[in-house]
């Protein structure tokens, strides 16, 4: 065993940044805001890098127990970090992307108002998400859990005196509440159950009891997935997530792309012991992730704002790493989750660069032709779109097609779930390279007037008109991101086309190495079905927005059925909105009107009636006379005592 | 160095306190710094109470017991155990609170005014350190006169009203209250609290089932009344509306709960047991009701009455759970929620102090104004909805899991209250702080948070995250007395176990295994 790695300092020291910059950031210049936020962004990074680095030497899983948080009766629960191969992962996304995204944000918020509002938030979601993958019981992972949901309702809401902004905010939370409420309540059943909530104890009683199945742990399950609906954005708890986009694009990328909404996959892998356990509800994870990729990718077919195109294909995405859950290949939805982040984090910032160069404008409607006003935005997302596309040799390729891969040979998938996620594969590489031709070629179709920026990013600022490419500090960012984009997939080459799947076996102490019925043959021919699929979205999304651009319109209008109904995505929020009604009128008109001012209210008044003579008693001592009160008061107290007196002894003599 | 007579010390220091306030001139701020010397010189004579503690040893502390009426005989028996040095130590720290919050916003009739805060601080640490049924029974009645005279004098148009209703709900279970510890008397020939539980434990032939059955209801309708328990609400929210803040903040929580936990459990486990399923009902529909209802005002200062409704109901449904980590969750919400519910009411006061509203409608985009109160109102906005690493998440999560062995169904209902909890508080926020500024908000110019209002938020905040991450510290003693209890609680099992599900058993001891 090697000295301590100190991985409590991993999440403290961006606690540390939030508070300076939270209690003290508005006084400081802004230099000294970016360096606080940076440095204790970079700090970690490093650390992580140095774990990795020394990762041959570490005997893994590594604990480290700081002391204990709550200990009541039976129950006790300890800070304890842990650091294994599923966490060392997790931990490089966060913090690599995690630093990327934070030195971007210093040239895209530059003009901001709430500058170092804006940075402490972000080390405060760092703290957070970094408690969450590194906790060693479910207590800890879910302080992890609900902090980042804070986080994110503050980023969101980062813009509050905007209406839009503060109900996105408010909305988030609360739909996480609902996912939280279901995370809490497999808690409450791991306790009764377990006796304990951590990692190692839950997962040892599991495995020493091999005839639990299904049953109560069928339950904790289902509970557990309701808790990862709600922070991955799946069916039926996802509506918060394309709201969320009133957040600045970088929280977008960071929180709502790439690391937080990644937070249900990493849970699920990390209870996979558990789950493994109830195929029920890996089958239920495994339908929710098919019909939430498929649904959320028909919605962002017709969306116009970039950022929302953005949020529904990331809806989608996480979509395809809860079909990996579900079909018990955890190693391929963490490898998606990685990739994701790359291409998504990339795409999201790239689609700030575009809004940054036309000084809030989100609308693809008015963009066009940006292609040689902004090269290096154009490039990078360029990368992005390839990758997501699932177009080989890009990083998406490799982890999408382990995703269908895995699904069409596993017991609990089939080809039903592998041919939903085939066509989802068309719809992705359709809209992105629908977002790409629409943003960056054609002719520009941007109205040369000043627009009404409502309901956008606001994402105004001060240096002159015109389309301009971003400064340096945010294309760096997109260019790492662009190159990780390209070469990431390759960490997780299969053996069917002559790579070892690194990824596999690095997490193989985590999740087992299970080998199971598919061949070389099946991989390889499944590859080529989706690469052609993926070039066929291409070359559809070329022919509508590129070659005949008139086509779209037309297409719109004959198929004006479904293309409102997707347009509105499906009246979801609506219904929701009508729950939310229902509960409002029954509160007001039938508990607080008839219940509590009628029933309640009432019995307490009539009660009120039947006492007049307190009344007047009240009323007399109401003289504003401190002595009469005194008086009042003593001789209350005289009166008892007498009372009471010949009450006892009273009493006493009839004894 | 331990002081002797720690307790009557603390106990009388305020009454002292409040004869002085009464001598002292109606001239510049006299009163007011006189009283908070008093308030603080109390708070630091709590502190004394956990500096010399003997944790791990059950039964009651720093006793003082004395003859004071021979006949009947009524003693001066003072102590403190895990559970109830807590609550002196929150009650002087919230006195202190509750000084400074009143420092400008009580500018006519101060005399009175602290007089009254003085004498009610008195009364509140006599309720807890109190272990004479008599003596109880005297701090108890005191605690409500105090309050109803304040609420009179200083509750606007309204004050009469509301107090006359307080005192109504609160004076007419106490008479039923009295004439049953006047019953217990009679047959056991003591007021002693220890000696009481002795006699109701070990000789059951004194009492008929029926008798007890009657007099233990007697004392939890009196207390329930005063937690609020639903249906027994009535009085809370125009009280909490017409109160001072300062008395506001006590009104409502700790004085019943404890009571409950002293009386109820202590002397009368197996009626207690007897009756649970009722009250854990009760709890979880108050639970829900008090949240719902919240949820459609448009007063801050009501949907603040409904949310301690709904947060109170936790402690009694921790408490009716007996289960050990249950008990002490509950426990541990009664000092959450006497802190961060007085720092929600604090808050509350302070907007109305500038704006001079309650309405929600009226606010709106203020957070750019007043960076600091936004701060300070989130924080402790996070703490009430039980946010992790703050301290509403501790008690919350104990109550709700240590049910949930015996209780799945009511605690599936009660956890929904987390999701309505959130939706209500941050409703709150985003109607007063976010948004385009109000027509309200931009007519007047009005300056963040001053000193005296930092000096006492943030101590309150600190407390709130050091609470949510160093809660052994305080269970630690809590734990201690709580197992009193549940063990006074299953020693009565053999009498009443048709009452009680039938998996009981096994399940406890499935917990008990680690």
């Amino acid at each position: 065993m090697t000295a301590s790695l100190h991985l409590w300092l991993l999440p403290l020291i961006p606690f540390a940044g939030f508070l300076v910059n939270g209690l003290i950031g508005r006084r400081l210049p802004k230099a000294l805001v970016t360096g606080v936020a940076l440095i204790a962004t970079l700090i970690p990074f490093l650390q992580v890098a140095n774990i990795w680095f020394h990762l041959g030497s570490t005997s893994l899983p590594y604990v480290e127990n700081l002391g204990t948080w709550i200990s009541a009766g039976p129950f006790h629960a300890d800070f304890t970090l842990q650091l294994d191969h599923l966490t060392m992962i997790m931990l490089l996304v966060v913090t690599g992307v995690g630093f990327l995204i934070h030195i971007y944000s210093a040239g895209y918020m530059a003009h901001e108002e709430g500058y170092w509002r804006f940075f402490a938030y972000l080390n405060l979601f760092m703290f957070f998400m970094l408690t969450l993958v590194l906790s060693e019981n479910f207590l800890l992972m879910f302080v992890g859990w609900e902090g980042v949901g804070l986080a994110s309702y503050l980023l969101i809401g980062f813009y509050f005196l905007r209406d839009s902004a503060a109900n996105a905010g408010k909305k988030a939370f609360v739909v996480n509440r609902i996912g939280d409420f279901g995370f809490l309540l497999a808690m409450f059943l791991m306790v009764q159950h377990f006796g304990t909530l951590s990692y190692s104890g839950v997962f040892a009683q599991i495995t020493q009891h091999p005839e639990w199945q299904g049953g109560f742990l069928t339950a904790i399950a289902i509970f557990l997935v309701l808790g990862a609906t709600g922070k991955s954005a799946q069916i039926p708890l996802y509506v918060w997530l394309p709201d969320a986009m009133e957040g600045p694009t970088p929280v977008s990328a960071l929180i709502h792309a790439a690391t937080m909404v990644t937070a249900g996959i990493y849970m699920v892998a990390r209870t996979h012991v558990l789950f493994d356990r109830s195929p029920f509800t890996l089958s239920i994870i495994a339908i929710i992730g098919a019909a939430t990729a498929f649904f959320a990718a028909t919605i962002g077919l017709v969306q116009t704002d970039i950022k929302r195109v953005l949020a529904y294909s990331t809806v989608s995405q996480l979509g395809y790493m809860f079909l990996a859950c579900g079909v018990a290949s955890y190693t391929s939805g963490i490898f998606h989750l990685v990739t994701h982040a790359f291409f998504k984090a990339l795409l999201f910032l790239a689609a700030g660069s575009v809004i940054h160069a036309l000084s809030g404008e989100q609308d693809m409607r008015v963009m066009g032709g940006l292609r040689k006003k902004i090269p290096v935005t154009f490039w990078t997302m360029t990368a992005g779109v390839v990758a997501i596309s699932g177009i080989p040799p890009f990083a998406g390729f490799f982890s999408k097609d382990e995703i269908l891969y895995q699904a069409f040979i596993s017991p609990n998938g089939g080809k039903i779930l592998w041919f939903v996620g085939l066509v989802t594969a068309f719809l992705t590489s359709f809209y992105m390279f629908r977002l790409w031709y629409l943003t960056f070629f054609g002719e520009s179709r941007a109205v040369e007037q000043a627009h009404d920026a409502q309901g956008h990013d606001d994402h105004g600022h001060a240096h002159g008109h015109g389309v301009h490419e971003s400064p340096w500090i945010m294309t760096g960012p997109l260019v790492i991101l662009a190159i990780l984009s390209v070469i990431g997939g390759w960490i997780g080459v299969p053996a069917a086309l002559h790579g070892h799947n690194e990824i596999a076996n690095f997490l193989s102490p985590v999740f087992g190495s299970a080998e199971s019925g598919g061949s070389n043959q099946i991989a390889l021919i499944l590859a080529v079905v989706s690469t052609l699929v993926a070039i066929a979205g291409w070359f559809t999304a070329h022919i509508l927005y590129f070659a005949k651009p008139e086509l779209p319109g037309k297409l719109a209008h004959s198929l004006h059925g479904v293309y409102t109904l997707l347009l509105n995505k499906y009246k979801v929020d609506e219904l929701y909105g009508l729950v939310v009604m229902a509960l409002m009128i029954i509160s007001r008109y039938l508990l607080k009107a008839l219940v509590d001012t009628g029933i309640v209210d009432g019995t307490g008044y009539v009660a009120g009636y039947t006492a007049q003579g307190f009344g007047a008693l009240v009323a007399r001592i109401q003289s504003g006379n401190i002595r009469s009160y005194a008086g009042w008061l003593s001789l209350g107290a005289a009166v008892l005592l007498v009372v009471t007196y010949f009450g006892l002894t009273a009493h006493l003599s009839l004894r | 160095m331990l002081i002797d007579s720690i307790l009557t010390l603390t106990t009388f220091v305020p009454t002292a306190g409040a004869v002085v306030v009464a001598l002292l001139p109606r001239k510049g701020r006299i009163i007011q710094w006189w009283t908070l010397l008093v308030s603080v010189v109390t708070f630091l004579l709590t502190l004394h109470l956990p500096a010399h503690f003997i944790y791990g040893q059950s039964g009651f502390q720093f006793e003082e017991n004395y003859a004071w009426i021979a006949n009947p005989a009524i003693r001066y028996h003072l102590g403190v155990d895990g559970i109830s040095m807590w609550l002196v130590v929150l009650t002087g720290f919230l006195a202190v609170a509750g000084c400074l919050a009143s420092w400008k916003t009580v500018e006519t009739r101060t005399k009175e005014f602290y007089f009254f805060f003085l004498l009610q601080q008195t009364a509140m640490i006599g309720v807890f350190v109190a272990l004479d049924m008599f003596l109880y029974y005297g701090f108890w009645e005191l605690s409500l006169v105090p309050m109803a005279i304040l609420i009179a004098m200083f509750g606007k148009e309204r004050g009469p009203k509301t107090a006359l209703k307080f005192f109504t709900y609160t004076f007419i279970p106490s008479a039923l209250f009295l004439v049953a510890i006047l019953y217990l008397y009679a047959k056991t020939g003591t007021f002693d609290y220890v000696k009481l539980q002795q006699a109701l434990t070990a000789n059951g032939s004194l009492f008929t089932a029926d008798a007890l059955g009657w007099v233990s209801l007697a004392f939890l309708v009196a207390f329930a009344v005063k937690v609020p328990v639903f249906p027994l609400h009535g009085w809370l929210s125009d009280t909490i509306t017409d109160a001072p803040t300062a008395m506001a903040m006590v009104v409502a929580g700790k004085l019943g709960l404890y009571s409950i936990l002293r009386f109820n459990l202590g002397l009368f486990p197996a009626q207690a047991r007897a009756i649970a399923p009722l009250m854990i009902a009760l709890s979880v529909i108050g639970l829900l009701y008090g949240a719902c209802i919240a949820l459609v005002q448009r007063d801050m200062k009501r949907l603040v009455a409904y949310s301690i409704l709904s947060h109170l109901s936790f402690c009694t449904l921790g408490i009716f759970s007996f289960a050990l980590s249950g008990l002490n969750g509950a426990v541990y919400q009664i000092l959450n929620h006497g802190l961060s519910g007085s720092a929600m009411l604090i808050l509350i006061g302070i907007l109305y102090n500038r704006y001079g509203t309650y309405e929600l409608s009226e606010y709106g985009g203020l957070a750019a104004k007043t960076p600091w109160l936004v701060t300070l109102f989130v924080i402790t906005t996070l703490s009430l909805i039980g946010l992790p690493m703050l301290n509403g998440f501790v008690g919350e999560f104990l109550v709700l899991s240590g049910s949930y062995a015996h209780h799945a169904g009511w605690i599936f209902a009660a956890t929904i209250g987390v999701i309505l909890g959130a939706a209500y508080m941050l409703s709150m926020v985003q109607k007063i702080f976010y948004g385009p500024e109000s027509a309200m908000i931009t007519r007047h110019s009005v300056a963040d948070l001053g000193f005296r209002e930092h000096v006492i938020l943030w101590p309150m905040a600190i407390l709130m995250l050091v609470m949510g991450v160093a809660s052994p510290y305080w269970i630690k003693a809590i734990n201690g007395a709580v197992t009193g209890l549940a063990d006074t609680a299953t020693q009565t099992v053999t009498y009443t176990a048709d009452h009680l599900p039938a998996d009981h058993l096994p399940a406890d001891h499935l917990l008990e295994k680690r």
